[in-house]
């Protein structure tokens, strides 16, 4: 069984989503309201054990992991672990390949962990849910089948798959303007894979004769291959890095790339923002570490310096246009425009501890992220708006709450203690290296992050309970946090705080892959 | 007066034949249709037992009229049926108002 | 004893964490008592622990004395390597001892000062987790460690000071303190990638043979301070240039920079006064004690690389004498008590930096030392006065305190002695200090600059002397105002103010004010100075090995080391400055009832004589106000422009965009719906209605086939044997 890890980790969820999809397809007129929602309420259980099991076989993963065994292509795989490698569709040379090393193990770990959040935060969705869970369970398979696959054909199908429960999760159960948000992350995302399609087309077809291949370890091998050929006259790696960088940055999601986001995220139900949040921005990263990095190292070294750019803009643009909003929940999508912005300033450091820390920000922002999310989530519930003015003295209402939303801003501002800090100050010293004026203005961050939170903070907690609006809204009969939403939260809080302190526990699994991969690239 | 003939037999079957063919084209009553049919059928048994009687020995012609005799009656039987159905339903048999499948 | 350290940050932790958990649930079953209990009992065993520590410092043998803990590693990549390790030499046990002391007593007095509040268990957790934070800054074996303490005093400050949240000019106090804090935390963070790059860079790249070992290199202060215990290394480092000035400058520029936010100083002291909003016990341990001289702190221990660039001496002896005596000009106007001390902190802080600019930095730390001593103390008997005029801050309405709060009044007394350096008490002795070495220092880049310095530090001790003791007369001298008391500015809940006694507080606060009292009036005489020849320099003697690589920059002018009439002469001036600001204080104060048109009410008509200068220095030159229209609304109006920008500019190509696909798409449509659909709908069409047309033979009457298939014999019948 331990050679199937993965595959049991992706597809047990595929197919509990598609029975549960199915089982909604045939059982609607039979049923009495009542069974209806029996069954509903065994469905909610049903997905919580299978995102459950899947994050069982991810800590598993986890653990078969052995980091010593770096990125290194004359070995086997490519020293890829825990590889499974079948035919396909042999005529286009297409395998199912799949594997793992310090880079995807860590991004399976937040994948289970913010699925299984997820479902959680997904428990008083009352519209449709058997189709909800299907499409949820769907979404969360792709999700892990973007991270392990090795072959190039096998990560557009997942990256594809998982666009469309994506897409009706936001627009069915999404907010009053939900389908404007839905087609436009649909349409944005799915520009973006089509560039990528195309370059894996070209990718493909630009292999010497006789050695056609999806597989991208194999595409690393011809790295020296591409870089010598040109395409339209262009030099092609150079093309097609542009091309596949697209497609991955508009998931970053990267300035001037970004207006989904905050529609997709204000629209999208809690859950869904937390998934969004918490793992899928990651994809962008990931996509350009795992492609971008491997097959084009010289080209990667040519954009190193505007990725850093780019990541300067969303870091600094980010946090000030954070600052201005009103709704909370796009404040906080802002603000993951401006993290996500030190993934790209890590990534074009190139250093170890740059490269490290980025990696560490993709984690730290998903599980600060996701608690944001969650917390937004949770007075919105309550309070059915979102708009910062219009609270005021929640602390005295809802003490618990301000206590984890306390929690979860200064982790979010990157206070030393959590994860964001550590992330944040590897970027930022590994950076600094090679790209000094960039990490003074990224660094003008603190204070405008601290700016936005705290000022956020003050008007939403702080100050007396407005009685106007209180009326309105009827804060008075506001409950704290139920159990449920503490066992969400406390979790996430307790990571970032393991992490904050000793966040050896995770970049002793990736050091020895980044390392790896940042000596290829320079090399 | 030459003795009765092949054409004879000949020209009475075609005139039966006509006037079977004038009265299921005119006549409105399925039941009258029926009777046309009858002529018709029974115009051109003449032609079978007078070809079978001018030519040599064979019996084929008469073979086959008895089997257009009992086809016809079977058919006389379920057409029968079918108007009186449809006169219990309909109160009339009127050939041309039964449209009501071409709606 | 060095596998112990870790103990004296642990405990405070474990008492926040607790009341943090299960505080709430205690106060509400078994009362205030459980939770102080604990609270006060951690910072207690911390202190023990802490004296165990500079015990066991202390018998060390050698110049050298260090005591190390490795907990953990919690980075170690490439040249990166930052271990959780603290690290304890002589100027951290100092500061250890005043932090867990001051911070114990504190705590005690907290029990008094907070009783009855409805979070009062959150209160103790806040002030738990503050000493955790303090206790890594000064323990920090290394900077990243330092950081660590060096952001959670400043969380710790921002709950505290917001600890009152109901109101929320108390939030936005908070608020103020932590962003205020991280401007000069982005300055400290530059400072620290720069020095960090400057250590962790190939020597080489600058023509030069000393290469360091890139491979396992820590930023821990020891292995600093030997690097910088070597020449060549110096030299390396100073020709290293950042944007073409050499990172010997910039590297001490910028941390100073964080300095300057965390200790209060020009121009980001904003915030200390708005701290003040804060529960009184906080404005004592925090505000005023420990976490403000953070900075000092990280100077003294960064003394090595302070001292190599006489510039940036040049701006911090600058900066501390201009905030010095800036500060003092406001707090002689104001009449908040907790103000006036508010201000009192950014001056006194000043006169650290004057200190550690001059390179002095163990006359910076014994004025750390005998400042936290005397402002906690004077700190703690204004809360214990406010206390006694029911949260009255207005020093117009009190007076007469002298009788009816004697315990308060007599240490309250000492401390404003202790401040305004009347000789023989402990702020004497620092204060004195720091100006001789102000006025004698050589390591200056402009040679004039000491005596500017020192002219500035003289007349601020002037104002200190005065403001000091118009605080205590106006407090504690004459009769009681409070029926002057406006009901609008009564804080407090009961309706019959005014009627309430006005009584001595609490043995939990009167007994840690005396323990102070006795601290402030005698910790001086562990740094007297050489001339009296009465004791040795304890405390000098003791840091010496801290600050001794520095010892070779730092000179005092030529003629100057032995000459004992200047030091004489200068100790006199500011022993006579003293004075005159207590007399003129006692002249202005003493028993003056504050009657706006009494004759004899000076202060009055001065204050309406330069009513101009009066007014600008009452609003504290307006500075929060000008910080606002300049700083704060233009950041927020770039803010909203950016909004603007993505909202319409950005999203607006976007949907633009969209809108130019979808016109193009209306039109596409158009021409697939009109031409190429219209041909194919044409032959539909036409088949469709010929297709009626023939339909229309399908009669389904038997009767019209039958005639059909006739008429068709016939015509075959006519074709082929009539026709043809």
């Amino acid at each position: 069984m331990s050679s199937y890890i993965l595959s049991l980790m992706t597809f047990i969820p595929l197919f509990a989503g598609i029975i549960i999809a199915s089982l909604a397809i045939f059982s609607k007129k039979k049923e009495s309201e009542e069974e209806q929602d029996s069954l509903d309420g065994l469905i909610k259980w049903i997905a919580l054990g299978v995102t459950l099991i899947s994050f069982g076989f991810a800590i598993w993963a986890y653990f078969k992991y052995d980091p010593t065994k770096v990125f290194d292509l004359n070995a086997k795989n490519a020293n890829m672990q825990l590889t499974e490698h079948y035919y396909w569709i042999r005529s286009f040379h297409i395998t199912y390949y799949v594997g793992i090393d310090g880079l995807s193990v860590l991004m399976l770990l937040l994948t289970g962990f913010v699925s299984v959040v997820g479902v959680l935060a997904s428990w008083n969705i009352k519209k449709k849910v058997k189709g909800y869970y299907a499409l949820y369970l769907i979404l969360i398979a792709a999700m892990y089948g973007v991270f392990i696959a090795l072959d190039f054909f096998l990560f557009y199908v997942f990256w594809e798959l998982m666009l469309l429960p994506m897409y009706f999760l936001i627009g069915i159960w999404g907010g009053p303007r939900k389908e404007y948000a839905a087609i436009k992350f649909f349409i944005y995302t799915l520009i973006g894979s089509l560039f990528m399609l195309l370059a894996i087309i070209a990718l493909y077809y630009n292999l010497p004769a006789g050695q056609h291949t999806f597989n991208i370890i194999d595409m690393i091998k011809h790295a020296d291959h591409y870089a010598s050929i040109k395409i339209l006259g262009l030099p092609f790696d150079k093309v097609v890095w542009l091309a596949l960088f697209f497609g991955f940055a508009v998931k970053i999601p990267m300035f001037p790339f970004h207006t989904w986001l905050p529609d997709a995220h204000v629209q999208a139900p809690t859950p869904i923002s937390i998934i969004l949040a918490g793992v899928l921005l990651k994809m962008g990263t990931y996509g350009i570490l795992r492609v971008n990095y491997t097959i084009f190292p010289h080209a990667t070294m040519w954009a190193a310096t505007g990725i850093a750019v780019f990541g300067v803009i969303n870091i600094v643009y980010g946090a000030m246009v954070a600052m201005a909003q009103r709704d909370l929940k796009k404040m906080i999508a802002y603000s993951s425009v401006s993290h996500m912005g030190y993934v790209m300033l890590g990534m074009a450091g190139m250093t170890a501890a740059a490269m490290n820390g980025a990696v560490l920000q993709m984690f730290s922002h998903g599980i600060i992220t996701a608690m944001l999310f969650m917390l937004v989530g949770v007075i919105y519930e309550r309070a059915h708006h979102r708009v910062i003015d219009n609270f005021g003295g929640i602390a005295q209402l809802m003490p618990i709450y301000a206590a984890f939303a306390g929690i979860a801003w200064f982790a979010a501002l990157g206070l030393p203690g959590f994860s964001g800090f550590i992330a944040e100050a590897l970027v930022f010293l590994g950076s600094f290296k090679n790209l000094q004026p960039y990490v003074i203005i990224a660094a003008l961050s603190v204070i405008l992050t601290a700016g936005y939170m705290l000022w956020s903070y003050q008007r939403v907690f702080f100050g007396p309970i407005k009685e106007d609006m209180a009326a309105k809204y009827h804060y008075r009969s506001f409950k704290d946090l139920s159990i449920r939403e503490l066992i969400i939260l406390a979790p996430l809080a307790i990571t970032a705080i393991i992490v904050g302190f000793y966040p050896k526990i995770v970049l002793s699994m990736m050091d020895g892959t980044l390392s790896a991969l940042v000596n290829y690239v320079t090399k | 007066m030459s003795a009765i003939g092949l054409n004879h037999f000949l020209i009475l079957a075609t005139t039966l034949f006509g006037l079977g063919i004038f009265i299921i084209s005119t006549r409105k009553n399925v039941i009258a249709i029926l009777m046309g049919i009858e002529l018709v059928l029974n115009s051109a048994n003449i032609n079978f037992v007078a070809f079978s009687r001018y030519s040599n020995g064979n019996i084929d012609g008469h073979i086959f009229s008895i089997f257009v005799i009992i086809l016809a009656a079977a058919e006389t039987v379920v057409g029968m049926a079918i108007v009186l159905m449809l006169f219990r339903r309909y109160k009339h048999v009127n050939a041309t108002d039964l449209d009501n499948l071409k709606q | 004893m060095a596998k112990y350290l870790f103990l004296i940050p642990l405990f405070p932790l474990i008492g926040a964490v607790f009341n943090a958990l299960f505080g709430y649930s205690i106060h509400k079953k078994k009362g205030e008592k459980p939770i102080h209990w604990l609270a006060i009992l951690m910072p207690v065993a911390s202190f023990v622990v802490a004296v165990m520590v500079f015990v066991n410092l202390a018998s060390q043998s050698g110049e050298h004395k260090l005591l190390t803990n490795h907990l953990f590693e919690m980075v170690n990549i490439e040249f990166v390597k930052i271990n959780m390790a603290f690290a304890v030499d002589q100027l951290s046990a100092v500061m250890i001892l005043i932090v867990t002391g001051v911070g114990s007593l504190i705590h005690i007095y907290a029990v008094g000062y907070m009783h009855g509040d409805e979070s009062y268990w959150r209160f103790f957790s806040y002030l738990n987790i503050f000493l955790f934070a303090m206790l890594l800054l000064v323990m920090g074996d290394n900077l990243i460690v330092m950081f660590f303490g060096w952001e959670g005093v400043g969380f710790a400050s921002y709950a505290l000071i917001g600890f009152w949240y109901k109101d929320v000019n108390n939030a936005s106090a908070g608020m103020k303190a932590f962003i205020v804090n991280r401007i000069g935390d982005f300055g400290f963070l530059v400072g620290f990638f720069l020095l960090f790059w400057g250590l962790s860079g190939a020597w080489t790249e600058v023509g030069h043979h000393y290469v360091m070992g890139e491979e396992h290199f820590t930023i821990t202060f020891t292995e600093l301070h030997k690097l910088f215990a070597n020449e060549e290394f110096v030299n390396a480092f100073k020709a290293k240039t950042f944007m073409g000035v050499s990172l010997a400058t910039l590297v001490p520029l910028l941390l100073f920079v964080g300095a300057t936010g965390k200790s209060a100083q020009i121009p980001l002291y904003v915030w200390l006064p708005d701290a003040m909003a804060g529960p009184t016990p906080v404005s004592a341990l925090i505000h005023a004690a420990t976490m403000v001289t953070s900075g000092v702190y990280m100077i003294s221990r960064l003394n090595f690389l302070f001292s190599i660039s006489p510039w940036v001496m040049v701006v911090i002896t600058g900066i501390g004498a201009l905030t010095a005596l800036f500060a003092a000009s406001i707090a002689l106007v104001q009449r908040d008590i907790k103000k006036v001390l508010a201000y009192s902190t950014v001056s006194q802080l000043g006169y650290m930096f004057i200190a550690v600019g001059t390179g002095a930095y163990w006359a910076g730390i014994f004025h750390v030392m005998t400042h936290a001593f005397f402002k906690a103390l004077l700190f703690m008997g204004a809360g214990s006065v406010i206390m006694g005029m029911h949260h009255e801050q207005d020093m117009f309405y009190m007076g007469g305190l002298r009788k009816k709060m004697p315990k308060t009044h007599m240490t309250m007394l000492l401390a404003t002695i202790s401040i305004a350096g009347l000789p023989g008490l402990a702020g004497f002795f620092s204060k004195d200090e720091i100006l001789w070495k102000a006025f004698a220092t050589e390591n200056q880049a402009i040679s004039w600059w000491p005596y500017l310095v020192w002219g500035m530090g003289a007349l601020a001790a002037l104002f200190t002397s005065f403001y000091m003791f118009r605080l205590y007369f106006m407090t504690f001298s004459g009769e009681n105002r409070a029926d002057r008391i406006p009901v609008t500015t009564h804080h407090g809940d009961d309706e019959h103010h005014g009627h309430h006694e006005i009584k001595e507080s609490p043995s939990s606060v009167t007994i840690p004010l005396m323990i102070l009292a006795f601290l402030a009036t005698f910790a001086g005489y562990i740094g007297m100075p050489h001339l009296f020849h009465a004791l040795p320099n304890y405390l000098e003697h003791w840091l010496e090995p801290v600050f001794e690589t520095s010892t070779e920059h730092i000179h005092l002018r030529h003629g100057l080391e032995h000459s004992l009439g200047l030091e004489w002469g200068l100790m006199t001036v500011s022993i006579v400055l003293a004075f005159v600001g207590f007399f003129v204080a006692k002249r202005f104060y003493n028993n003056n009832p504050l009657i706006e048109d009494d004759p004899n009410n000076i202060p009055a008509k001065l204050k309406k004589k330069f009513a101009m200068f009066h007014e600008i220095l009452f609003q504290k030159y307006f500075v929060d106000e000008l910080y606002f229209f300049f700083v704060v609304n233009n950041l927020l109006r770039l803010n909203n422009l950016l909004s603007w920008f993505d909202g319409k500019i950005i999203d607006g190509i976007v949907n633009n965009v969209a809108l130019v696909v979808k016109i193009f798409t209306f039109f596409a449509g158009a021409i697939d719906k009109y031409i190429v659909d219209g041909m194919v709908k044409g032959v539909g069409n036409i088949v469709f209605t010929l297709n009626r047309r023939v339909a229309a033979l399908q009669t389904g009457r038997i009767q019209t086939y039958v005639i059909g298939m006739s008429a068709g014999l016939v015509l075959i019948i006519i074709i082929r044997y009539i026709l043809l």
